[in-house]
């Protein structure tokens, strides 16, 4: 199981170094979209909730580019096939490819995040760096679960990228909800104020449960 | 072959005499509510349909697990129709609430009511469900993929009713909570009648619905019976699971 991981997993990396083609573009889609939060909500710097909100907001619809490619070239140059005839474990996929994504997003924040803190965030975050990667970690989890589990069904739909953030976008609404909320404090004006720990709670128990969830579910995406 | 129909006839007589009475319970023996007046009688059927379909929405996951478990394609046709049924069910609660909103709080929405944003996302997501369904084609495929969508949804649906319960400020009644002392007995009685009546309304059409696919998959099977392969081409526009008899 974990080298079929692994090799998964190395297969996806050297195609995203060779053809650079999710992160580039999920990272200049944030940049982009907080530009446009600059112009739409007319302010020149943000904080508290609405820095939260921006934040959040911008990462899921930069993840959901991403994970409208994830199986893309599975399913075009037959990768499911061949998966299928390997002998190892299915959920070997899931996994894979949720830690992929993941790792997409954690590259992508390594950018959109200090971009986001020099055009828009008014308060400085160095002292609350640890929570905000804490609260940056459970979120992408989550939507690296739930992601890649909507990707998988997406791909092998006539409309995928139609299907795909249709039902994503509902299923992540507590993820957002709770990652914002958990953010606002620390991006607070006037000094950051403690991390909530019951919106942590909320994060780390909804990874928790959806990862079970699609860890049991996926086997079935890939019965033929 | 068997009709599916068994036992409609006394489950609709049953359904039509406990609704009517949970309606005649409403009008004349619930007591008004001192302050919200009037309006508030809308409360019996908004609360019965949000835990009927919530128990809908819950049963069609169940039924898609079995589907997944078993590889029966009845249990898909099973869910497939809990959850179609439940999806109206929560357009009913949308609207109830919204014009209980406007009536006891003076605006069509409130966004500090998680009945009723716990109920929008739980509708946009199983809203989904149909456009999910037509967009695949292989139906053996549809039936599996449609039945993870509604595992997964159902374990969605108690995470996001206690996310989005944890971030308001409890403006909306506990109704069967037991910090507030909950209601009094003749406003139990009547809610709890017109819960039973409309739960029996959602098995009577559920079993109305189960009939009625199945009755067309025997004529269809007949029809193939008779003229030979020709006739098995579907017509219509539906993402319905077919029943092969």
């Amino acid at each position: 199981m974990r080298s079929t991981v692994a090799a998964i997993l190395r297969k996806d990396l050297r195609l995203e170094l060779r053809t650079f083609e999710a992160i580039p573009s999920m990272t200049l889609f944030s940049l982009t979209t907080f530009v446009l939060f600059h112009f739409g909500l007319n302010e020149t710097s943000v904080e508290g909730d609405l820095a939260a909100g921006v934040l959040w907001v911008t990462l899921l619809f930069a993840a959901i580019l991403g994970l409208n490619r994830l199986f893309v070239a599975e399913e075009e140059q037959g990768g499911f096939d061949g998966f299928l005839l390997a002998p190892v474990d299915r959920t070997a996929m899931f996994v894979a490819k949720a830690t992929g994504l993941f790792l997409f997003l954690a590259l992508v924040e390594l950018v959109a995040v200090p971009a986001f803190t020099i055009l828009l965030l008014g308060p400085s975050p160095w002292a609350i760096l640890p929570e905000l990667i804490l609260v940056l970690a459970l979120g992408n989890a989550g939507i690296a679960v739930v992601g890649t589990l909507v990707a998988g069904i997406a791909v092998r739909t006539r409309a995928r990228d139609l299907i795909g953030p249709l039902i994503t976008l509902p299923l992540l609404v507590p993820v957002i909800l709770a990652a914002s909320q958990a953010t606002a404090p620390l991006l607070a004006e006037g000094g950051a104020q403690a991390l909530p720990g019951r919106w942590v709670a909320v994060l780390g128990i909804y990874d928790l449960i959806f990862g079970l969830v699609a860890y049991g579910v996926f086997d079935f995406l890939l019965e033929d | 072959m068997t009709l599916y129909g068994k036992g409609l006839r006394s489950l609709s007589i049953a359904t039509a005499v406990v609704l009517t009475g949970a309606f005649l319970l409403i009008a004349f023996y619930a007591p008004e509510d001192a302050d919200q007046g009037i309006i508030q009688k809308i409360f019996y059927i908004h609360v019965a349909m949000a835990i009927v379909a919530l128990c809908g929405f819950t049963a069609g996951g169940v039924m898609g697990f079995m589907h997944l478990r078993t590889h029966d394609r009845r249990w898909d046709l099973r869910s497939y129709v809990a959850i179609h049924l439940s999806l109206i069910l929560a357009v009913g609660v949308l609207l109830t609430g919204a014009v209980w909103a406007k009536g006891s709080w003076g605006s069509w929405w409130v966004w500090d009511e998680p009945m009723l944003v716990s109920f929008l996302i739980v509708f946009l997501l199983y809203a989904t469900y149909q456009p999910l369904r037509f967009s695949i084609e292989d139906p053996e495929r549809q039936s599996r993929y449609a039945s993870v969508f509604a595992v997964v949804a159902g374990a969605f649906v108690p995470i996001n009713f206690a996310a989005v319960r944890m971030a308001d400020s409890f403006i909306h009644p506990r109704t069967l909570g037991t910090t507030t002392g909950g209601m009094p007995g003749e406003m139990m009685l009547t809610f709890l009648v017109t819960l039973v009546g409309v739960a029996l309304l959602f098995v009577t059409l559920w079993k109305y619905e189960m009939a009625a696919k199945h009755a067309r998959g025997q004529v269809k099977a007949l029809r193939r019976r008779i003229t030979g392969e020709r006739a098995s081409v579907v017509g219509g526009r539906s993402a319905a699971p077919q029943v092969h008899v």
